[in-house]
This record gives C-alpha cells, sequence and structure tokens, in this order.
C-alpha cells in the first residue's frame, strides 16, 4: 500500500498541557455522567409502553413528564455538546499541534457547569417538566431557558477556541492546507454555530422575558418554528462529531485507511450547507405553514442524506482496506476480520450498522405526505434512538473506550465487559426499535405514559411489551459502560508512557493547487451556507403575520 | 481529485433511489391527492367562544355529501369529545387549541394534526370504513396529557350508496 497522506500537521504526537488535558476531562466527565443519568428515565419510558410503571422507584420524582424531561435534556442535549465540546478542540489541538487558548477553555467550561446547574434545578424541582423541545405556551422556569442558553453558550465558546487555534495555525502556516482533522471539526461546530442561533434568539428574545413576566404573550408556531430551524441540523451537530470519528480515527483503529482528503472535505462543506434549511420537515402537519414551504424543506431533506451515503461508501472503503490487510478474503470475508474483540471497534462497528437502519426510517418521516401516518407515533422515537441513540451515542460509548485511557492515563478496566455493553445495547435498540416502529405505525403515541392512559389498543399491547423488553436491555447496557468507565477512572492501571490519538492517514492527499484549496476557505462556504438558509426560511419569515396570544401554562 | 469507479457507481444510485423517492411523494400529493395541512388562518384562543366557527363546535353538513367537524382541544379534553359523521363522505376537521399545544390524530387513518394555539388546523378526509375511531392528543399537554382522547364514530351512510373509488379524494 502506498504512504498514507497524514490528516494532523505532526504525525509523530502532540500532549496538551496537562492543565488543559484535566478541563477537556471533566466536561466529557459531564457528558458520559448526563448519559447515565438520564437513561434511568428512559427505562421507565420503555417499561411504560409495555403497561409497567416504576415511577415509585424515583422518589424525587413527581411525575412522568418531569422525568420525560430530564430523559430528553440530558441524553440530547447534556451529554451530546459536553462530549462536542471536549472532543473538537482536543481533536483540533491535536491536529495542529498547538495548544488551547486557557481562557477559552475555562470560560467554555464554567459556561456549561452553570448551565446545568441551572437547568438541573429546574427540572428537578418540577418547575420546567416542558420536555426538551419546550414548546411554548407551556412555560418553565426562567432558569430552565438561561441554563440551556448558557450550554449553547458553552458551545460557542469551544468554537472560538478552535476558530482561534486554526487562525494562529493558519498564520504561522501560510500556503499549506489546513490539517483535515482540524478541518473536520471546525466544519461541525461551525455548522453547529449557524444552526444554534434560531434557539438562541428562541431562548433569550421570547422565552426567558416571558418566564420572567418583562413579556405577556409569545407566539406558540413561531417560536416552534424557530425551535425547528435549529432541531433538525442540530441532529448533524450530534452526528458530525462521530462522523469525525468513523472517518478519521476508525481506519486506524482496524488497520485500514482514509480514502480521500477532497473527499472528506466535500462531504463536510455539504452537511455545513444543507443541515440546516430542513427544518419544515419536522412540522408537516403543522397549521399556518404553506404547503409548497414544507414541500421544498421536503426536496432540501432529502438532499441532506446525500453526504451521509457518501459517508457510507467511504467509511466501508476504509474499514474493508483494514480487513483485508488482516487477512480477510472475498465480497464480506474481510468484515468478519475487522477486530471485533477492540471494544471501541466493535461498539462503533455497531453503531454504523444500526445507523444503517435509522437513516432509512428517517426517510419515511422526511417523505411529506406519509409523515401523517407516522407523526408524533413511537415511530418517530423508534427511529431516533437508532440515529442519536444509537449512532450518535453507541459511538460516542466507543470512543471512551480510548479517549478516557487517553485522559486518565489508565487502562481500560474491563474489555469484556465493555465489549458486553455494546452487544446488549445494540440487540436492545433494534428489539426497542421494532417496538416503537411497528407500534407507531398503529397510531401509538410517542411522548405518553401508556401505563396509566385512559384509552388503549390492542394494537399496542405486543409492541409495547417489544419496546419495554428493548429498552430494559439499552439500560443494562449503558449501566455496563458506566462501569467499565468509572472503575477505569477509579481503578484502571495507570500507564506509563502517554498513548497517542488513533489518527488515521489519508490514501489520496490534499492537492496543494487547483481548487481544491478552496475547500478550505471555510468562511466562505459559511456565507454560502447563509444564504442557502435565507432562502428556505425568508418566504416564511416574511410573509407570517405573528399572533403573539399566548400567556404561560404550567400544567405540570 | 480521484473518485474510485465503483464510488461514482454507489452515488449514482443512490441519487437514483433519491429521485425515485421524491417522483413517489409528488405522485402522491399531485397524482393521488393526498394532502399535508397548510395555512387555513389564525384565531385568539382566549376567544374562541365568540369566533365562529369554534364558537359552534361539533359536525355540520355544508353541502350534500360534505360536512365540517369543528373540535376544540383544551387540557385535556377535546370538544366535542365524540363525534358522528357518515362514511363515504368528505369530511373537513376544522381545529384549533384554547391553550397549550395539543395533537388531533386519528387511528388507522391519515389524519394527524398539531392544534397550535392562535392558528386553524384543516384537513378533509373520506372514511370508508363504518365504525368507532379513537381520536388522541399526541402532543405533550401538561400532565394529564394521557387521559386526553376522543371517539369519531362512522356510522353507515343511509343511502347506502357509497361506492368505492378514491380513497382520499382532493381537499
Amino acid at each position: 500500500m502506498a504512504a498514507l497522506t497524514p490528516i494532523v500537521a505532526d504525525p509523530s504526537g502532540y500532549q496538551l498541557p496537562v492543565m488543559q488535558r484535566r478541563i477537556l476531562r471533566y466536561t466529557i466527565y459531564i457528558g458520559y455522567l448526563a448519559l447515565t443519568a438520564g437513561v434511568f428515565h428512559g427505562l421507565a419510558n420503555a417499561l411504560g409502553y409495555a403497561g409497567v410503571s416504576i415511577l415509585g422507584w424515583f422518589p424525587a420524582l413527581q411525575n412522568y413528564y418531569q422525568g420525560l424531561t430530564a430523559h430528553g435534556v440530558a441524553n440530547v442535549l447534556i451529554f451530546t455538546f459536553s462530549f462536542s465540546n471536549a472532543f473538537l478542540p482536543l481533536m483540533t489541538a491535536r491536529a495542529l499541534s498547538r495548544p488551547l487558548s486557557s481562557g477559552l477553555l475555562w470560560a467554555s467550561f464554567a459556561a456549561l457547569v452553570l448551565g446545568n446547574v441551572l437547568a438541573i434545578y429546574a427540572v428537578v424541582s418540577n418547575q420546567a417538566s416542558v420536555l426538551f423541545t419546550s414548546y411554548a405556551p407551556l412555560q418553565a422556569h426562567w432558569s430552565y431557558y438561561l441554563g440551556l442558553a448558557l450550554v449553547v453558550v458553552s458551545t460557542w465558546l469551544a468554537l472560538a477556541n478552535m476558530l482561534v487555534m486554526v487562525r494562529g495555525w493558519r498564520r504561522d502556516h501560510p500556503g499549506q492546507r489546513t490539517p483535515l482533522l482540524a478541518y473536520m471539526s471546525l466544519a461541525s461546530y461551525l455548522m453547529w454555530l449557524l444552526a444554534s442561533v434560531p434557539i438562541a434568539v428562541e431562548f433569550l428574545v421570547f422565552l426567558l422575558p416571558w418566564s420572567l413576566g418583562l413579556r405577556e404573550t409569545v407566539d406558540p408556531l413561531l417560536t416552534r418554528t424557530l425551535f425547528w430551524f435549529t432541531g433538525h441540523a442540530i441532529v448533524y451537530a450530534w452526528l458530525l462529531p462521530a462522523y469525525i470519528s468513523w472517518y478519521a480515527l476508525i481506519p486506524r483503529q482496524v488497520g485500514g485507511a482514509m480514502i480521500s482528503d477532497s473527499y472528506t472535505r466535500i462531504v463536510f462543506i455539504l452537511f455545513l450547507l444543507l443541515s440546516i434549511p430542513t427544518g419544515f420537515h419536522h412540522q408537516y402537519t403543522d397549521p399556518g405553514i404553506s404547503t409548497g414551504m414544507k414541500a421544498a424543506h421536503g426536496f432540501l431533506t432529502f438532499g441532506v442524506f446525500f453526504p451521509s451515503l457518501a459517508t457510507a461508501f467511504s467509511v466501508i472503503a476504509a474499514l474493508e482496506i483494514g480487513g483485508r490487510r488482516r487477512g480477510g478474503r472475498g465480497l464480506l470475508g474481510w468484515f468478519w476480520r475487522l477486530p471485533w474483540g477492540d471494544p471501541s471497534v466493535a461498539a462503533q462497528l455497531l453503531a454504523m450498522l444500526t445507523f444503517v437502519l435509522g437513516g432509512a426510517t428517517g426517510l419515511v418521516n422526511a417523505s411529506y405526505t406519509m409523515n401523517q401516518v407516522i407523526h408524533n407515533t413511537t415511530w418517530v422515537p423508534g427511529h431516533f434512538h437508532m440515529t442519536v441513540g444509537t449512532a450518535v451515542a453507541l459511538t460516542l460509548m466507543g470512543i471512551a473506550y480510548w479517549l478516557i485511557p487517553f485522559l486518565t492515563e489508565r487502562q481500560l478496566w474491563s474489555r469484556k465487559l465493555a465489549l458486553a455493553s455494546s452487544w446488549i445495547y445494540t440487540i436492545g435498540v433494534l428489539v426497542f426499535a421494532r417496538g416503537m416502529i411497528s407500534g407507531g405505525l398503529e397510531g401509538m403515541p410517542r411522548r405518553t405514559f401508556m401505563a396509566e392512559a385512559t384509552y388503549s389498543s390492542p394494537d399496542w399491547v405486543l409492541p409495547g411489551i417489544i419496546t419495554g423488553v428493548g429498552g430494559s436491555m439499552m439500560f443494562v447496557g449503558v449501566m455496563l459502560f458506566f462501569i467499565v468507565v468509572g472503575m477505569t477512572v477509579i481503578a484502571g492501571r495507570r500507564t506509563g508512557a502517554p498513548v497517542d490519538i488513533p489518527v488515521s492517514g489519508t490514501l489520496s492527499p490534499p492537492a496543494r493547487s487547483g481548487w481544491e484549496p478552496s475547500l478550505d476557505r471555510l468562511g466562505l462556504w459559511v456565507i454560502v451556507a447563509i444564504v442557502l438558509i435565507l432562502i428556505a426560511y425568508a418566504p416564511f419569515f416574511l410573509s407570517y403575520e405573528p399572533n403573539a396570544v399566548s400567556p404561560g401554562f404550567r400544567l405540570f | 481529485m480521484k473518485i474510485h469507479v465503483y464510488e461514482k457507481g454507489f452515488l449514482a444510485a443512490g441519487l437514483v433511489v433519491l429521485i425515485g423517492c421524491m417522483s413517489a411523494l409528488a405522485y402522491a400529493s399531485f397524482g393521488r391527492h393526498i394532502h399535508l395541512p397548510g395555512v387555513a388562518g389564525q384565531v385568539d384562543p382566549r376567544n374562541l367562544s365568540n369566533t365562529p366557527p369554534f364558537d359552534q363546535p361539533g359536525v355540520r353538513e355544508v353541502a350534500p355529501g360534505q360536512y365540517e367537524v369543528v373540535v376544540i382541544g383544551r387540557y385535556w379534553s377535546f370538544t366535542p369529545a365524540q363525534v358522528r359523521v357518515p362514511a363515504g363522505a368528505d369530511i373537513t376537521f376544522i381545529a384549533t387549541s384554547a391553550d397549550v399545544l395539543h395533537g388531533f390524530n386519528i387511528e388507522g387513518t391519515r389524519l394527524n394534526m398539531m392544534l397550535i394555539p392562535g392558528q386553524i388546523s384543516r384537513n378533509t378526509y373520506r372514511f370508508d370504513e363504518p365504525g368507532e375511531y379513537l381520536l388522541i392528543c399526541h402532543e405533550y399537554c401538561g400532565i394529564g396529557h394521557h387521559t386526553m382522547a376522543g371517539r369519531v364514530i362512522v356510522e353507515a351512510a343511509a343511502t347506502g350508496a357509497t361506492t368505492t373509488g378514491e380513497r382520499n379524494p382532493g381537499s
């Protein structure tokens, strides 16, 4: 095989200053703690569909929907963004062999912690049982909105840290291509920066002043539209850090190679451009939005499927190279030769396989009129537990199996338990999703305490039981993960020498001339993305007549 | 930039699949007249009792074989909680919320709408099969959310003259 082109400035290694590494470690801990805390009510939800209520086991819990709010906030907001706030700057620093800005690192960490404290206070005291989507006019305590806004601010500060690093590196290396690993990390959070502006407006301009009594009423459709303006792109903000691992790290872990530098950059640019102008496909059944706008966003949603298809090819090709070098033969023989005994690899391979089903069910969600069959049914959580709930969550768990040893300089506590965690979780999520998806097709509603519902349908009984069984396995999987990570931190054997991050190289190198260097001009691509967003959303915002008719309701 | 021939083939096949999906959707919407709710006007949720048609929730025949059903969602019930409509007729549901977000989903049909305070939701459907259909709120609306349901009773048409034809007529 030809020599690989590095995707970092210095392939020989780089270690961050100890203090910076410590802050990144604590940031990561917040994320994995949030994952673990959040799945307790995940178990209660799944069993609720099986007709079993275990709320009595949670003495601090005042009602089902308080727990459901905690599940959503902890697992898709705090877990994902805490992880990314540490992972993306770490990848950038490794790629450029430069330290982070300590000031920005502290500021980002402080905003994340303070945001968590405020949001946890509001949720635990049952003053914010509005679910993570925060739809007005259900009104939460102001500390909930401010807390989540601070979490968003912490992501902006993490992005600022990466921008400072990349700008500094470019200044010192004029005319050179930005190392690919830094490029992917920066592009991910630049996309999120654009995507997060609408939810920041929703929270800071409307919901926070409204919860403080400074605004009497809000417009429920307008705030909901702002939420989904961010709300679809947010799933790509969760997914792209996992893609970075699949593209840039997993090939090294399996002994393969990244395929192409430019191709990878183009995929990340496509996500930057196409992730955001798609939000109305979450509002297909909403009143007050024209069917033309809904159709336009539907087509764009199919468009953003394309870079994921491209990713499938690249990632599988990188795996195949690894599998064949390890002696795999034939059409699929290479697949079984991948290092399935490495818990970090096994978790992420299982995450990728599950993502195929997640993507396919996502296309159904996006399918315009077909959405009327499954909107707000359990089909939707069935779908997204295979995307964010597995493709992202299980990848982030798999990353932990090298990242926690890397950050603590301790060996992973138990490879066997880690492997068991991933397999139990994956089998669990496939069973769970089978239950939720079949129930959803029969109209079983999501976000509903079925164990105490006053209505029922015979068609929901079996899907509910399957959901409960699968959800219980997922819970066991995450608990095993927590034990492995916790024991690694406390009791893992100390490694003498510092280890490096598993960084791959590419088969086809970045070009130094021609059109390809213009891929690095992310500022330009951000402007193109803004133009696309304006085209996709301006017709709605210019023609919509605000109807701020809703005072706050606290029905919890 | 080199793109491998297999990769070109894979992406081309992917594009064909996506274009096929989009064509099927266009056919469903324009060829078979299956529609999503769109813009149907605004309303003040604090003043529904004085705003037609929400001042008189319920069923009314607007033309031979055409009915309107006006429904209000409020925590945690629908008004009216039960409606009777004939099979084989075009039924237009006109609904809104008096307080927070609610859902409006009729079991076994494609009638699936959000009820948003300030906005009017509207969609048309023809029930071919008589029977009882469960209407549920499928958007979280407070701690009593799982108790919010209603019923649509579809009665065999008096004339018995329903013909089997397009399941989802134009709305």
